[in-house]
């Protein structure tokens, strides 16, 4: 079973089309990562998926970075 | 001009415009869910659709129901492909004398509702990268009209919403379009009055009513794939009567 940071950046590299040393955990998925704002919202999308949960828009409009992503799904997870 | 294993979402298909598209997706090998506000209606709805699909109530302007419904919807029928914001009312007064209310009740049911019902179905198309969002403005939300302020503003105010949203999802294969009838010959120009009626008819070159199938073709053309490279436009169907 992979660790809830694995899961995340996979999904990072997916949704982004980026390579594994890009994902950084300071990287932002805008600035550093070439994402749009409706990559964004697709990426969250993902990641409600993949976790199975939802993120409320207020939260996920801080979901900026690789960490902000990790850490999300850290603090909102049951496993 | 094949709808063969895909899925749609009419609001308003109880009768009139909604129904005839309805019908004409079912033609083309939809799965078509419509929608009413009664129960009866949805009766209806069921009834007309037969195996090809079915009614359910659905007040538009219950954003958690709204939700609820789409979700469901997809748990039973797979994602919605073509979306078709249909439903409308009209609450005709002159501005002096329209009250709240009235004003109120249009843009919540015409306008506010097609934004609850888009962002309920668009992430299901997002994920496909596919989808057909067709928005049914109206020829008065672009000529105005005496004594329809809140329709023609809710009427115009879908279209600026399209191109907005085309504009957004147009990377993801979706597209987003508005077909604006003029007079056609439902229950709701039923209730114009004779004078009214012949105004009317004297600025249609045509000189008849349209038919509601003439906007459920137009409508099943934008839904279908040969249809992709067409987004944040509107088709008017309305026999001449504006040239936009």
């Amino acid at each position: 079973m992979s660790t809830i940071e694995e899961r995340v950046k996979k999904i990072i590299i997916e949704q982004l089309g980026v390579k594994e040393e890009e994902v950084k955990p300071e990287a932002s998925f805008e600035n550093d990562l070439g994402a749009d704002s409706l990559d964004t919202v697709e990426l969250v999308m993902a990641l409600e998926e993949e976790f199975e949960t939802e993120i409320p828009d207020e939260e996920a409009e801080k979901i900026k970075t690789v960490q902000a992503a990790i850490d999300y799904v850290n603090n909102h997870s049951d496993d | 001009m094949s709808l063969e294993n895909k899925v749609a979402l009419v609001t308003g298909a109880s009768r009139g415009i909604g129904k005839a598209i309805a019908q004409q997706l079912v033609q083309q090998g939809a799965t078509v869910i419509g929608t009413s506000t009664s129960d009866k209606g949805a009766a209806a709805i069921s009834d007309y659709l037969g195996d090809k699909g079915k009614g359910i109530a659905l007040n538009v302007t219950d954003a958690d129901s709204v939700q609820e419904t789409v979700k469901s919807l997809e748990k039973e029928f797979g994602s919605i492909d073509i979306l078709v914001n249909n439903a409308g009312i009209t609450r005709d007064n002159l501005m002096m004398r329209m009250k709240n209310d009235e004003w109120n009740s249009v843009i919540d049911t015409n306008l506010t509702a097609i934004f609850r019902v888009c962002k309920a179905v668009v992430r299901g198309m997002m994920k496909r990268r596919n989808g057909r969002i067709i928005n049914i403005s109206s020829v008065v939300g672009t000529t105005g009209n005496p004594g329809q302020v809140n329709y023609c503003a809710a009427k115009a105010g879908l279209v600026g919403f399209s191109k907005s949203l085309a504009k957004e999802v147009a990377a993801r294969g979706i597209t987003v379009n508005c077909v604006a009838p003029g007079f056609i010959d439902t229950d709701m120009t039923k209730a114009l009055t004779e004078e009214q009626k012949e105004s009317i008819f004297a600025n249609i070159p045509a000189a008849r009513l349209g038919k509601p199938d003439e906007i459920a073709s137009a409508v099943t053309f934008l839904a279908s794939d040969g249809a992709a490279y067409i987004t944040g436009e509107t088709i008017h169907v309305n026999g001449g009567m504006a040239m936009v």
